[in-house]
């Protein structure tokens, strides 16, 4: 478990919508269940740094983007489905 | 990407309607489409709808100085920029400039968990919009984000999201979406058919086949707050981008009216006309095959090059060198024409397609040639198969075209021999339409067929109504009188033997007045010489009258001399002296 990587996520929200919070808040249960002490979560608000967004092309909110390890991975929407994000991420098999 | 901000400008008044370079729907719907709001635009697949959405930008930032934003949902920008190239559109120059793509496409590996909105793409386009001062915006192929939504309550919300920040932010938005082809008519069963009751006017492009042949057309369904023209029109995409055929609407401005007229090319033609075709009239020659339409309107072509205007000639039967040859064998010649860039033939003989596409090639190819006359041979070709519905209206078209730009219009329809004898309506009813109608016909007499040529009518114009003979002769065309004889008109040999029998009639008329005079003259001069010698015998007659006298008195003197003599020398008595 020693070479196990860290996680830099960038989660990108639109304002302090149901949304977001939803999403801010699973993401944080996911890692706190899969990826504890290796996860690093950046989140930003859309509506405050748009141009982060546009460079990102970010378009549909809230979306995840990982930034490593590679590969990178986006996904889209407030994470409430757990499966599709683990299979994503390659967290299939780490069992809880 | 950072711009000196600009900030929306506390403008005039705004007029309700924005332009969007589009022939025809600007038209329709008097003045383009609601400026500061939402447009709906659907169509099925390759119906056109991102050549539109885009030709609306790149009117804005061209003419209408507005910036326009293009979010591409389907597409990357560089295909769409690279798709749009043939329409000269100098797209580069405009990009990064007045027109912006922002690339909207959802990645193929994306992944999916639970639900999402796009306040995040709206955040991005209003930072855009504020950056750029974007007036305009495009969505294009809205649905395929709309499909990654979950359920129809999740899209209408998104919908309504979007729907509310372009209203608030007042651009004029143009939105597309797939729709299932050939199904305009059930839009409304389709699942984005909220949309339709949301936005201020709604657009719909339909694509179908006719009998192999490709129909376009577009419909404005709804436009709030306007009139508009309700009729589904053809629309074309041609080499400048996309035109809809539109029909003269009411409250068009009607073309001026000239009392110009025109030669005809023939000019015994022209006098039947009272001088020519008017300025700017359609003339339709009809007749059967055969019957010199093309001759006739290849010299009507002809006299517009000599007048030195521009000219151009469309030919669906025949290749242009052909028609040149053609024609030169009747004494047309057209070539000098065509090389000094007068006239300009054009071959449409493997041109297949709708009627619209005819008629749009047909206007794209005037207007660059700036033709002035514009001959069109046949234009019945327009109702051929898979065009006997649109081809009225076409031809209904071209005509209301040509007449409003003022191009003098000379097409020629082919009757079919077997269907209509009759002088008959021509096959595209477009008879009523045009200002002079001339037919041609047969007539079969005495073994022959001769070209009789009418004037069925000619608007505003007193003309001859008598049935002329049309001669073709390598001298040229011309046009002559018919003897009439026993209620029937002679033409050809006949009419040949008739000029010759008067012709023999009065020579031989001639050649008896003559001889009569010979005579005449003969006879006046034997009198007169007669009268000479008379005059001579008399004055002889006189003469020797004066002689007798004159000897009878000498005679008498020498008598009486004698006399006296000679009782003078008998010695007669006193009394015979005193007697004398």
């Amino acid at each position: 478990m020693s070479a196990k990587p860290l996680f830099r996520f960038r989660l990108y929200v639109a304002g302090n919508t149901h949304n977001s919070d939803q999403a801010i808040s699973n993401l944080n249960a996911l890692c706190r269940a899969y990826l504890p002490d290796r996860h690093d979560i950046e989140v930003i608000d859309i509506v405050r740094d748009p141009d982060r967004a546009a460079a990102d092309g970010i378009f549909m909110t809230p979306t995840l983007i990982k930034l490593g390890p590679v590969p990178g991975r986006r996904i889209v929407g407030t994470l409430s489905q757990t499966q599709p994000v683990l299979q994503a991420l390659g967290l299939e098999g780490a069992a809880a | 990407m950072k711009k000196t901000k600009t900030t929306r400008r506390a403008a005039p008044p705004a007029p309700t309607k924005t332009a969007t370079g589009v022939p025809g729907l600007d038209q329709m719907t008097g003045g383009g489409l609601p400026r500061g709001r939402t447009t709906l635009l659907v169509g099925g697949p390759g119906s056109g709808k991102t050549i539109l959405a885009l030709q609306f930008l790149v009117h804005g930032a061209e003419v209408e100085n507005e910036t326009g934003i293009f979010v591409a949902f389907e597409e990357t920008p560089a295909r769409i920029v690279g798709n749009a190239e043939g329409f000269g559109w100098n797209l580069p120059g405009l990009m990064g400039r007045k027109l912006h793509f922002v690339d909207a496409q959802p990645s193929p590996d994306l992944v999916q968990s639970g639900t999402f909105d796009l306040s995040g793409m709206l955040a991005v386009l209003e930072s855009k919009t504020r950056a750029t001062g974007a007036r305009r915006i495009v969505f294009d192929a809205l649905d395929i984000m709309l499909a990654l939504l979950p359920d129809e309550a999740a899209k209408r919300r998104e919908m309504y999201r979007l729907h509310e920040w372009l209203v608030a932010k007042g651009l004029t938005a143009l939105v597309t979406l797939k729709a299932d082809a050939d199904d305009s008519a059930s839009v409304v069963q389709q699942p984005f058919s909220f949309m339709q009751f949301m936005v201020d006017c709604a657009v719909i492009l339909n694509h179908t086949v006719v009998l192999g042949v490709s129909q376009r057309n577009l419909r404005v369904q709804k436009y709030r707050g306007s009139s508009f023209d309700e009729n589904e029109s053809p629309f074309l995409i041609g080499s400048s981008g996309f035109e809809v055929a539109v029909a003269r609407t009411l409250g068009r401005m009607d073309a001026a009216v000239t009392n110009e007229r025109v030669s005809s090319g023939v000019r015994r033609l022209d006098t039947m006309l009272g001088g020519g075709y008017y300025r700017g009239a359609s003339v339709l020659i009809t007749g059967f095959p055969g019957t010199a339409k093309t001759t006739l309107s290849g010299a009507f072509a002809e006299a517009a090059c000599k007048r030195g205007e521009r000219t151009m000639f469309v030919s669906f039967d025949s290749d242009g060198n052909e028609v040149i040859r053609n024609l030169a064998s009747v004494g047309i010649k057209l070539e000098r024409y065509v090389r000094n860039g007068l006239l300009r033939l054009i071959s449409a003989r493997t041109i297949t397609g709708s009627a619209e596409t005819y008629l749009v090639r047909i206007k794209a190819l005037a207007r660059e040639h700036s033709a002035r006359c514009l001959v069109i041979d046949p234009v019945s070709t327009l109702s051929k198969a898979g065009n006997e519905l649109t081809a009225h209206s076409v031809a209904e078209r071209l005509i209301d075209w040509s007449k409003s730009d003022g191009t003098t219009l000379v097409c020629t329809s082919l009757l079919d021999e077997m269907a209509s004898q009759a002088e008959g309506g021509s096959p595209l009813q477009i008879s009523t339409l045009a200002d002079t109608w001339i037919h041609l016909n047969y007539l079969v007499q005495a073994g022959e067929r001769n070209r009789g040529m009418s004037i069925i009518k000619s608007r505003g114009t007193a003309h001859s109504n008598q049935v002329r003979e049309l001669i073709l002769s390598d001298a040229g065309v011309t046009v002559t009188d018919t003897y009439t004889a026993g209620g029937e008109v002679l033409m050809g040999t006949m009419r040949w033997e008739k000029e010759g029998s008067v012709r023999r009639a009065t020579e031989v008329a001639e050649m008896a007045g003559r001889l009569r005079r010979v005579k005449l003259d003969a006879e006046e001069a034997e009198l007169a010489v007669r009268v000479k010698s008379l005059q001579a015998e008399l004055g002889a007659k006189k003469a020797e009258k004066v002689l007798m006298a004159l000897t009878a008195e000498i005679d008498e003197r020498e008598m009486s001399s004698v006399r006296t003599r000679m009782g003078e020398l008998r010695g007669a008595d006193a009394a015979i002296r005193a007697a004398r």
